[in-house]
């Protein structure tokens, strides 16, 4: 069968800023986050992904007034991600217009918060945010806080955990391949494709238009883009017709 | 004069979007917590939804909202009911459980199954977006200006299976397996998906609402 996939722009905020790092560290602005983020809507987005870097670290969260602004304008599904450790932070995130919340150091801290998010709001509202580490062969390990913090725990294994607690969906971002434009890691796409069930969106490495269906091939659902997008060095429209001559079910239509 | 909604809160979804969509549409949009005798003219009624169907049918009838909904249908004035909001118009969920609904539609909601018709384990949640395929002439309904294949954003694990094929209105493929994607009866519409995450077809569907 033809699986579907989706092409989904990923917006890294620092502040008021979209920024672009090289494996998540030395930032550089790329510009105003709106302004992307309706560019990559006209451009056919199938969904937008926002990820507020330094949430973690600082411990705050400033992305409410950017989500309220891009959602005012924006009709397609708009996910969230940096700094949501508790359910007011969801239901904030909620309330400013996002339609799922992506959480990675907090379900790391407290698992059970994966199964609160999911039981309040439903698992297609919970997308686990995945930051992995290859360690060995075939053996990758979880870290938060884009990639600086290690926690101990295999990928797989997580991964399998909280999906059983509620998440229903994966944005499976690997460390290594973040920032390089070298194509994502295969191996790391198959392992947790095959370990789960839900959707898994991978992340981290996006470079060439034949990444997109060489990912497709390792079992994902969706892939984000980051740079190749922001510094226009590829259009969606490229991304998706690469895609779609591969054989993938793409949706190639853009808003009238 | 802007078409009025009223958009039900059950204090489970986040109404934020269908409300903002439904504006951009040229709607006056008014939310309504409870049921009450202040609804019982409302010219349109949306019953947006995520989150389980038991809590959110546990938390309809809390609120007197239930009622509203079964008055207003038998009105015969405009109703859609959205994801979550659409099953609940069928007699039962099996999502954790067994809850019933509304009744409004004979039918049971069922997991989406977990294979395609190959046999092979597929993707659960169903999300995407993926095209609606008519089950019965679009014309004059809420797809009147949507054409056949258009397609539409879902995320869902459940979909509603119609007891009786005369409420189809519209259908999406997911590897061989029918889902129900669309459902009308009179002016009492429901849609699988969410045309206020849709984009441009999402959007005529809800402007055709507001002309209903």
């Amino acid at each position: 069968m033809t699986r579907h996939i989706r092409v989904i722009p990923r917006l890294d905020i620092k502040g008021n800023n979209l920024i672009k790092g090289i494996h998540l560290e030395g930032l550089r602005v790329v510009g105003d986050p709106q302004e992307f983020a309706l560019r990559y809507y006209a451009e056919g987005a199938d969904e937008l992904v926002f990820v507020d870097i330094v949430a973690s670290l600082y411990q705050r969260n400033n992305l409410s007034d950017i989500i309220k602004r891009a959602a005012n304008q924006i009709y397609v599904p708009i996910t969230v991600g940096g700094g949501i450790r508790s359910l007011d932070d969801v239901s904030r995130m909620m309330h400013s217009g996002a339609d799922k919340v992506a959480i990675n150091t907090a379900a790391i801290a407290r698992p059970d918060l994966i199964a609160e998010v999911a039981r309040r709001y439903g698992s297609q509202c919970m997308v686990l945010g995945v930051e992995a580490k290859r360690v060995a062969d075939s053996h990758w390990e979880v870290y938060t806080d884009n990639g600086r913090q290690r926690t101990g725990r295999d990928v797989v294994a997580w991964v399998r955990q909280a999906v059983e607690l509620g998440a229903g969906e994966v944005m499976l971002t690997s460390v290594d391949q973040e920032g390089t434009r070298k194509g994502f890691d295969i191996p790391l796409l198959q392992a947790v494709c095959t370990a789960v069930t839900v959707p898994v969106i991978a992340s981290g490495g996006f470079g060439r238009a034949i990444d997109a269906p060489a990912a497709a091939a390792a079992g994902v659902s969706a892939i984000a883009v980051a740079d190749a997008l922001h510094w226009r060095r590829m259009g969606i429209g490229q991304i998706k017709q690469a895609t779609q001559a591969a054989g993938w079910d793409v949706r190639m239509e853009i808003p009238s | 004069m802007s078409p009025s909604v009223v958009v039900l809160d059950y204090g489970v979804g986040n109404l934020l979007n269908m409300v903002r969509a439904l504006e951009h549409c040229g709607a006056a949009v008014r939310v309504a917590e409870r049921g009450g005798a202040s609804l019982a003219n409302a010219s349109r009624l949306v019953l947006p939804g995520v989150g389980a169907f038991g809590d959110g049918m546990a938390e309809l009838r809390a609120r007197g909202l239930d009622e509203l909904v079964l008055r207003h249908a038998q009105t015969g004035r405009p109703f859609l009911g959205i994801c979550v909001g659409m099953q609940m118009l069928f007699d039962v969920s099996e999502e954790m459980g067994e809850h019933p609904g509304l009744g409004l539609l004979a039918g049971r909601v069922k997991a989406v199954p977990a294979v395609g018709a190959d046999g092979r384990a597929h993707r659960i949640p169903h999300i995407g977006w993926k095209a609606l395929e008519p089950r019965r002439d679009w014309q004059g309904t809420l797809l009147s200006d949507t054409q056949p294949g258009e397609r539409v954003y879902f995320v869902h694990s459940y979909a509603p299976v119609p007891d009786h094929e005369e409420v189809r209105l519209a259908d999406t493929d997911y590897d061989g397996v029918n889902i129900c994607a669309a459902v009308m009866r009179g002016n009492l519409y429901g849609c699988q998906f969410h045309p206020e995450r849709s984009a441009s077809p999402g959007l005529h569907m809800l402007r055709r609402f507001l002309a209903a």
